[in-house]
């Protein structure tokens, strides 16, 4: 912790803080602020009640208003903070409101009804933390069932990239055939077509496949990465070839070459290109949208998409429901992120 | 137990000639040094015979059979190479192993087989250690051990040494030489420097731009080499060329008069008169250790030069002598220690019966290899 708090705390100079400390540090605060506020305002307010939700001016920490039982009343009735005609201030629970009265009852003595001019009146709250967001999501929507449509398709696609990418680089870096450089060219150049041109293309494709409706629709044409293949190939050519040579003395086939030895060098690439791919099809919105159109095969990309364009939108459970799609990047980066500044290839040969 | 014949072997990249019709053999348990300086191509000679290059034409006889077409592996040869190549994501163990692994060895016999091994190479204690934990010299004894685990007909070497520090090179040339007698497995050893090949081979390979200069034991190769390329080369300091002209002819010798010396007596070397004409240009080599410094009166052939620099290495030193109308300089080994300085004048003593005689023409044989030992 010592090693942090002096990490975070350094200076370019000396003792004193230079003028570019200065400067980077605001540029960095400004940075963290801009980067990080939007995102820590969506996890605060995902925990705020409906009602919290719709309070101006908006609160930072999830606050609702208190409540209290009342005997012979089934419900809680919200508690407020009543200024009374002879200047006392009471704590009153609402019974009803209509226009700008609002009948009151004290919670100590509820036969008691006292009408209340609104203005008269403020909320009393509390820090409350609406869990129920989160808990009552799952039976909301088939949540799980969205869950695990995205969960399915980010984790196989995501595997199978690699392995499919990673062939594809072996290939090229390692190999010297005829044609070697025309096709990777090819690959890379298409790198240069947008993804909204060959949406019509992969469409029909896809649909002649009988592959619309099926999750893996969604996962086929996204294996293919020109970028992974690019990332891949270039690590893959600093391996050095000596050591292919030592494993072919030692009887390994050019499979066991590439899943013992190759892929194994590779892996802060591929830990790179994971994330890259965990990435793009978590957060992938339009190809799904193509895809999938039955609820029951939606993400939760689409399921977002869906709930809000009902008649009334929940913004509680929305923003739970984002916050839960924002968890799963978080955690691979968070994971993986060491993968890429780490080399193990370049120590073990000299 | 194998022999190793190579039957002009040419290796061609595009129009780039590696190799030019090599003809070697190894016999039983031979260590074979190839030698030469960079870009000779033994690097890719070695390569070839291992396997993982094809000839582009020539045949490779193992054990009295032809290995064109056999692949690295089934060949049966282990390699230990220039960068130790092991498998940085292994342990000691498993890269040992992997080997083994892949042709089905049952895991016992994994196990006593990397066992004796590691014994032999104080590996006991590392096996769990990862390459990137050890140190070089510890890295190429288990890229050596690697090698053994597989039992291999031959041991190749590409240049395993190069990358060590001058006192764990001779270490582990020394271990080299000690593995090479206890399991008497023939081995092909490449390197560029030919203080290894002199003390670790039966067989030295001279090559030269793809080509083989010379073929023979370390003293033959020392005592007779058959061009001025194979005297330069072997041998250090290297051997001292001087121009000079043949003068005249006597008997079974004839005399050569060192040119910037003309005026002196001329040096009777023996060669046959009919090999040189009368004026004919040649070069005379003659090795540092066999010139001497003398301190006393002038004698037959010897010849005064100017020293530009002195080397005391305590039991023996150098004397580093400028050579008129030459840009080479002569070096001369003396004995024990000695008061010579730089820039003072000394008679260098060149006795005829250890001067070989080069034609001067470039890559031309020996004409006259007349060095006194044997």
């Amino acid at each position: 912790m010592p090693d942090t708090l002096r990490f975070l705390t350094r200076t370019s100079g000396r003792t004193r803080l230079d003028w570019t400390d200065w400067l980077s540090y605001t540029y960095l605060v400004l940075g963290l602020f801009l980067m990080f506020g939007p995102v820590l305002w969506i996890v605060m307010s995902s925990f705020k009640t409906q009602s919290g939700l719709s309070e101006f001016p908006p609160t930072f920490l999830p606050y609702g208003q208190r409540s209290v039982q009342v005997t012979g009343h089934e419900a809680r009735l919200p508690l407020y903070r009543v200024k009374m005609p002879d200047g006392s201030t009471r704590e009153l629970a609402e019974l009803r409101r209509i226009g700008l009265t609002a009948t009151m009852i004290d919670p100590a003595k509820p036969d008691e009804e006292i009408p209340v001019n609104i203005k008269d009146r403020e909320k009393t709250s509390e820090l409350r933390v609406a869990t129920e967001n989160y808990t009552e999501l799952f039976g909301k929507l088939s949540f799980g069932r969205y869950l695990w449509n995205s969960v399915f398709i980010t984790v196989v696609a995501t595997l199978i990239t690699l392995l499919f990418n990673s062939m594809a680089a072996f290939a090229l870096s390692k190999y010297k055939f005829r044609g070697q450089k025309t096709v990777f060219l090819l690959i890379i150049a298409t790198l240069m077509i947008p993804p909204t041109i060959i949406l019509v293309p992969n469409f029909l494709v896809i649909s002649n496949l009988g592959l619309l409706n099926s999750l893996w629709g969604v996962i086929w044409p996204a294996v293919a990465t020109p970028t992974g293949v690019f990332l891949l190939r270039q690590y893959m050519l600093t391996i050095p070839d000596e050591l292919l040579d030592a494993a072919r003395m030692d009887h390994a086939s050019e499979w066991q070459i590439y899943w013992r030895i190759v892929l194994p060098l590779t892996a802060p690439a591929l830990a790179v290109l994971a994330i890259f791919s965990v990435m793009w099809r978590w957060n992938d919105f339009l190809w799904p949208l193509i895809v999938l159109s039955r609820s029951e095969l939606f993400t939760l990309q689409l399921a977002l998409n869906a709930f809000q364009g009902e008649l009334q939108t929940e913004w509680n459970y929305l923003l739970a429901m984002t916050v839960i799609t924002i968890i799963p990047v978080t955690l691979v980066f968070a994971f993986l992120q060491k993968h890429i500044t780490t080399g193990i290839a370049s120590s073990g040969v000299k | 137990m194998s022999t190793l014949q190579l039957k002009q072997i040419d290796k061609r990249f595009g129009d780039t000639v590696v190799l030019h019709g090599i003809d070697l053999s190894a016999e039983e348990g031979e260590f074979v040094a190839l030698v030469g300086p960079s870009g000779c191509g033994k690097s890719t000679l070695l390569r070839i015979i291992s396997g993982l290059e094809p000839s582009t034409s020539g045949d490779i006889v193992l054990d009295g059979q032809r290995v064109n077409d056999v692949s690295a592996a089934e060949r049966g040869l282990a390699m230990v190479f220039q960068s130790y190549a092991l498998y940085p994501h292994m342990t000691v163990y498993q890269n040992m192993a992997f080997g083994l692994e892949n042709t089905g060895t049952p895991k016992p016999e994994i196990e006593r087989k990397i066992g004796d091994a590691a014994r032999m190479l104080q590996l006991d204690a590392l096996l769990q250690r990862r390459p990137t934990q050890l140190s070089g010299g510890q890295r190429q004894r288990v890229a050596i051990g690697r090698a053994i685990v597989r039992n291999p007909k031959l041991f190749l070497f590409d240049e395993p040494l190069s990358n060590l520090d001058a006192e764990l090179r001779v270490q582990m040339r020394a271990e080299i030489i000690a593995l090479h007698q206890r399991l008497k497995t023939g081995m092909i050893y490449v390197t560029h420097d030919q203080v290894e090949a002199m003390t670790m081979a039966d067989k030295i390979v001279v090559l030269r731009a793809g080509r083989v200069e010379q073929t023979g034991s370390p003293l033959e190769l020392y005592n007779h080499p058959q061009n001025q390329f194979v005297a330069g080369f072997i041998g250090s300091p290297r051997m001292n060329f001087l121009n000079a002209t043949v003068i005249g002819q006597a008997g079974r010798g004839v005399d050569l008069a060192l040119s910037g010396f003309e005026d002196q007596p001329p040096l009777r070397v023996m060669l046959a008169p009919d090999v040189v004409k009368q004026g004919a240009k040649v070069t005379l080599g003659i090795r540092p250790e066999h010139a001497s410094v003398l301190d006393g009166a002038a004698s037959a052939g010897a010849i005064r030069l100017k020293v530009a620099q002195v080397e005391q290495l305590g039991g023996h030193g150098f004397v580093h002598c400028k050579l008129p109308e030459s840009t080479n300089s002569m070096v001369v080994q003396f004995e024990g220690q000695n008061v010579i300085h730089a820039g003072s004048e000394v008679l260098v003593d060149i006795p005829a019966g250890a001067c070989h005689v080069f034609s001067t023409e470039a890559g031309a044989p020996v004409l006259g290899s007349m060095a006194a030992l044997h």
